[in-house]
């Protein structure tokens, strides 16, 4: 009997102690992530109305590998299809006879920190724009060239490459301008509406068990700062809206089209809740 | 997107007599594998960089024989002793015959 009640003893301890080491290990690390020597705002306190008093780039939750390959830019396998977007800046297509530099010149100064800024009002066409779909708008209105197909790997590269021109530029949209306070919104309801067979919103991985795993996985808080990100499950550029469908189908729902006003609106809110990190374009993830 | 393959290289510019530095490699390639099908049934010919070698000086620092389980734009990273300043030469040989080099000098005081 003694003997008993001393391994149920023992157990207990190991069940404690184990217990412990994994929510450790759950936490994101406290590290700081430089680029090329050149540090990043990983984390940044959370704007008014925020669910979370800080918010946390998706960086501080992978492994360390992964989290390495990121700091250097010659070894982020992103960077590739950045060089790609960088040649299709200067490659002239369509009728007018136009390149991307014709008219914006050199990208690491007309498109400095401009990606930061996006999805950002469009009077034109009464909704806001991300870089892709600018990118299809100067296209079709400048260049006489056809908009991309969604997710061609040109787009993917000439996103990449434009949003690169922002790297450490901490994330700031414009919720004054025309009617993005109302996308906003949209977003916000899209964000905390449960879908699908498993009936999970976004929220529920990326604010309620944020830190926590799913399966294998850990989950971050689902900040977008670092799209296009190169991910080493696809080994090559992942957009946000396949991520964003990618998520939505996990969650056994139909997803919604690319660029569709619903995920539009979606991409206005959670850039929002990524407020003050440094755009990591082309992050790294698993 | 299969690009021209282009060959990358980070090496310090320079090191002391006997140090030990480390040399990163990146080469963009699809690295296409011969086991895949295009959409009407035909093999998807094999085409991957099959060898790759640095040589600092003429000698052979690091060499290896690549296999088509090998993901697309294959990354090196060793180390290397450098006694001397001189060159680094590196090599990527492709199945169509093709090479394609680099070179890149390191002073060594």
């Amino acid at each position: 009997m003694k003997r008993y009640s001393l391994m149920a003893g023992a157990a207990f301890c190991l069940a404690v102690t184990g217990m412990a080491i994994w929510t450790a290990a759950a936490d994101p690390v406290d590290e700081t992530l430089e680029i090329d020597g050149v540090p990043m705002t990983t984390r940044a306190p959370a704007p008014e109305g925020h669910p979370f008093d800080e918010v946390l780039s998706g960086w501080l939750f992978r492994e360390a590998e992964t989290r390495a390959t990121q700091e250097d830019t010659f070894e982020n396998p992103g960077m590739i299809a950045v060089e790609e977007g960088a040649e299709i800046w200067n490659t002239v297509e369509g009728s007018a006879g136009k390149s991307c530099a014709s008219c914006h010149d050199d990208a690491a100064v007309s498109m400095k920190d401009v990606g930061a800024h996006y999805p950002k009002w469009d009077a034109d066409s009464g909704k806001p724009l991300n870089v892709e779909l600018r990118i299809d708008k100067c296209r079709v209105e400048n260049m006489g060239a056809e908009a991309y197909k969604f997710d061609q790997p040109e787009q993917k590269a000439l996103t990449a490459f434009i949003k690169h021109q922002s790297l450490g530029t901490p994330v700031e949209l414009d919720l004054s301008e025309g009617d993005m306070q109302t996308w906003w919104d949209r977003g916000k309801e899209t964000y905390y509406t449960r879908t699908g067979q498993l009936n999970m919103a976004c929220a529920t991985c990326h604010e309620g068990a944020m830190g926590h795993y799913i399966r294998a996985d850990h989950l971050s808080q689902g900040q977008v700062n670092g799209f296009p990100t190169y991910r080493f499950n696809t080994g090559g550029l992942v957009s946000l809206h396949n991520r964003f469908r990618g998520c939505i189908r996990d969650t056994r729902a139909e997803f919604p089209a690319a660029f569709s006003d619903e995920l539009m609106a979606l991409e206005v809110y959670v850039t929002w809740r990524g407020t003050g990190l440094s755009v990591e374009t082309p992050a790294v993830r698993q | 997107m299969a690009a021209t393959p282009k060959p990358r290289v980070k090496i310090p510019k320079s090191a002391s007599a006997g140090e030990v530095i480390t040399l990163k490699t990146l080469i963009s390639h699809e690295m296409e594998s011969g086991q895949r099908k295009d959409k009407d049934g035909n093999t998807i010919p094999r085409k991957i960089i099959n060898k790759f070698t640095c040589e600092f000086n003429g000698q052979t620092v690091f060499a290896c024989d690549l296999d088509p389980a090998i993901s697309a734009n294959p990354y090196f990273e060793f180390s290397a002793k450098v006694p001397e300043s001189g060159t680094f030469k590196f090599t990527w040989v492709d199945d169509d015959g093709s090479e394609y080099t680099e070179e890149q000098s390191i002073e060594v005081s």
